[in-house]
């Protein structure tokens, strides 16, 4: 099924407002980075890992679910947090280690809750596919309406955590939907180094599931597909495994020099950049107007700057704060 | 604390009680783990719950720790309160990841928004020749890394009590049973494990240490196992004329040190008896509470009766001389008097 006009415009709204935060966030990350850069200085200190070039990804499936619905996502989750609906003032926060994030500064970019959107993310490989797992067990046990989706990437598939979580998602016919973002490289390893196979979606035989595989990073398809496999889990039809071809435009981290991409990689990749791809598609099927997209855009300009405005203007966690919140 | 016609259980039924009761008035609350649905789990700890609760709350699951493990965690800060069972303590190195970095952090990550209800239960111990990699304790590795809850019953009423409030805690407890207590025939068992258990629920404080014996001569600091063999330990002293208090701490975590410095400000002597390894772990975590609280609280030299630093060997005299008795109990006790 096709996305409809409100839809486009709600998936272009979330595509941009991801990309906007991530160009904002990288900003303010090299802000005392310089000229020496060391991770530990600067406005926001730690690792960062951008998602420039992966939001048809995130917004091809977020499309369908609801707040109640439960997604896990990796290391590089701003784009799929932004889209499943977390507070982006608090979200903001947390990256920059304030008192008013998510988690009061305890979690950082990489572990970002949020009760409110049922989204939660974590650091280690592969590590979502059994809180997904497990969610949508529990929404099966309660006969609760409601779908878990966990993102991963290309790499995720070697880990032994995701087999597991596959397999006892297929075998217990869970709502479940696994969706692989295939970015083509695992920091600096390219897939066909690490990965016997080129279509991950092949692997859902193993499991006795569909499997979809969807090239070109289209917002469109992957909206259809995604569609088909939430519609599908929500009908108690068990799991799906899709892997989208994405791109990453960034670095692994901030700070990669990306001296293992191939000569020419970085520029055709921009060059397939989704953002104006879409627009030029919205404008070019007549489902957005000039105008609409550039409201779209100057909107989701100023939410992300009043979100970073939020989180520089908030207060540092008292250093002992460090010490509470270990047990619920 | 037996008395005659008083219901005694065994720890695996108490446990299987506890989880039962439970299970009636939270539907919220369900077991998973390998072979917990017809078997009835290999140490019995949910046997029998299959018949009333059915085999969607009396879960049997592939042989993926990761998985059904993380999957815990997901049903828990979903609102379920997920019982998991890891059969062997020793097979944590399967699925430390979803332990100690989902399960255990996951509250704090989240700033307190998000609660995670689950028990994990596992069984440690050896003593019957079942090799290094299903013989071991491991708390104190658990213990270490802050975010879980640790207990260990010595007893059936306990286990009772612990169960229950397990299952009722927002935060994951990781539920370690000594395999020796539980009751089980094929294992060997301890019987003074088996007590009196009340029909009715009642909840065993996680945190709180127990007196198993009170004295005024020296304090037998222990847990699991190590419990009864400084009640046996005890005895033998008393017949020396020695009185010895037994401090049995239930809980690793949070541990009652209150309870553990009192003890030892009365007898101003400590012994810790550990079945965990030596190195890094209980004992020393035990002597350190009370000599950083008070170094003159001690009139001797602390004594510590623990698993020595090797892999737990198979042949039985090899074993049986690494592990903790109550003989190296009394030799401690003849070299801290001496």
């Amino acid at each position: 099924m096709a996305p409809t006009r409100d839809e486009l415009h709600w998936m272009y709204r979330y595509m941009v407002i991801s990309r906007r935060f991530e160009e904002t966030i990288a900003e303010a990350y090299f802000e005392g980075k310089t000229p020496v850069f060391n991770m530990a200085n600067g406005t926001i200190p730690g690792e960062m890992h951008l998602s420039d070039g992966q939001e048809p990804v995130a917004v091809g499936v977020c499309a369908h679910l609801k707040p109640t619905d439960v997604v896990t996502a990796t290391h590089r989750p701003h784009h799929q947090a932004i889209a499943k609906g977390v507070d982006l003032d608090k979200m903001a926060a947390e990256i920059f280690g304030k008192k008013t994030g998510l988690s009061g500064g305890r979690g950082g970019h990489m572990h970002l809750f949020d009760a409110n959107a049922n989204f939660a993310c974590s650091g280690i490989i592969a590590q979502g596919m059994g809180p997904a797992v497990g969610a949508a067990l529990s929404r099966k046990m309660q006969g609760k309406d409601g779908v878990a989706v966990a993102f991963l990437g290309e790499g995720a598939v070697n880990q032994g955590a995701w087999h597991e979580a596959m397999n006892m998602a297929a075998v217990w016919k869970l709502p479940f939907v696994c969706v692989i973002e295939d970015n083509a490289w695992g920091i600096s390893v390219p897939k066909d180094a690490a990965t016997a196979i080129a279509n991950n979606a092949d692997r859902a035989a193993a499991y006795g599931i569909p499997g979809h595989r969807i090239e070109g990073n289209d917002p469109y398809k992957i909206y259809e597909v995604a569609g088909e496999a939430i519609a599908r889990a929500r009908a108690g039809e068990g799991p799906t495994l899709i892997e989208v071809e994405t791109y990453r435009l960034a670095g692994h981290f901030m700070g990669d020099a990306e001296a293992y991409r191939p000569e020419g990689e970085k520029d055709a990749l921009f060059a397939k950049d989704p953002i104006p791809a879409m627009r030029a598609r919205m404008l070019e099927d007549g489902s957005a107007s000039e105008a609409e997209l550039d409201r779209i855009e100057a909107e989701a300009a100023e939410r992300v700057a009043a979100a970073i405005k939020f989180a520089r203007e908030s207060e540092e966690p008292a250093p002992e704060d460090a010490l509470t919140a270990v047990f619920a | 604390m037996n008395k005659p016609n008083e219901r005694k259980l065994t720890i695996a039924r108490a446990m299987a009680e506890a989880t039962a009761q439970e299970m009636r008035i939270d539907p919220g609350v369900f077991v998973m783990g390998e072979d917990v649905g017809q078997l009835g789990g290999i140490y019995g700890n949910t046997r029998g719950l299959i018949e009333e609760f059915g085999s969607e709350r009396i879960r049997d699951t592939p042989i993926s720790e990761t998985a059904f493990i993380g999957a815990a965690v997901g049903a828990a800060q979903d609102g379920m309160r997920p019982i998991a069972e890891l059969m062997f303590v020793d097979f944590f190195g399967v699925c430390f990841d979803a332990i100690y970095n989902l399960m255990a952090k996951n509250i704090y990550f989240s700033g307190g928004n998000f609660k995670v209800p689950m028990v994990l239960m596992t069984s440690t111990g050896g003593g019957y020749s079942d090799g290094g990699q299903h013989s071991q304790c491991l708390y104190g590795s658990f213990a270490h890394l802050p975010g879980m809850k640790v207990v260990q019953p010595s007893n059936a009423y306990d286990a009772k009590g612990l169960m229950t409030a397990a299952i009722r805690d927002d935060s994951p407890v990781v539920y370690m049973f000594h395999k020796s207590l539980q009751g089980m025939g094929w294992l060997g068992t301890e019987k003074a494990a088996t007590v009196h258990v009340p029909e009715e629920q009642y909840v065993v404080e996680i945190g709180k240490a127990k007196i198993a014996r009170e004295g005024k001569d020296v304090t037998i600091v222990g847990l699991g196992m190590g419990v009864h063999n400084a009640l046996k330990a005890a005895d033998r002293l008393a017949e020396q004329g020695v009185s010895a208090e037994v401090v049995d701490l239930v809980s690793l975590v949070p541990l009652d040190r209150e309870t553990i410095r009192a003890s030892v400000a009365k007898t101003g002597r400590l012994i810790v008896v550990d079945e965990d390894y030596m190195s890094y772990g209980v004992t020393g975590e035990i002597i350190a509470s009370v000599t950083e609280h008070n170094i003159s609280a001690l009139k001797a030299a602390p004594k510590r009766i623990a698993y020595p630093d090797v892999p737990i060997p198979f042949a039985r005299g090899m074993e049986q001389f690494c592990l903790p008795n109550p003989e190296k109990i009394v030799a401690a006790w003849g070299e801290m008097a001496a």
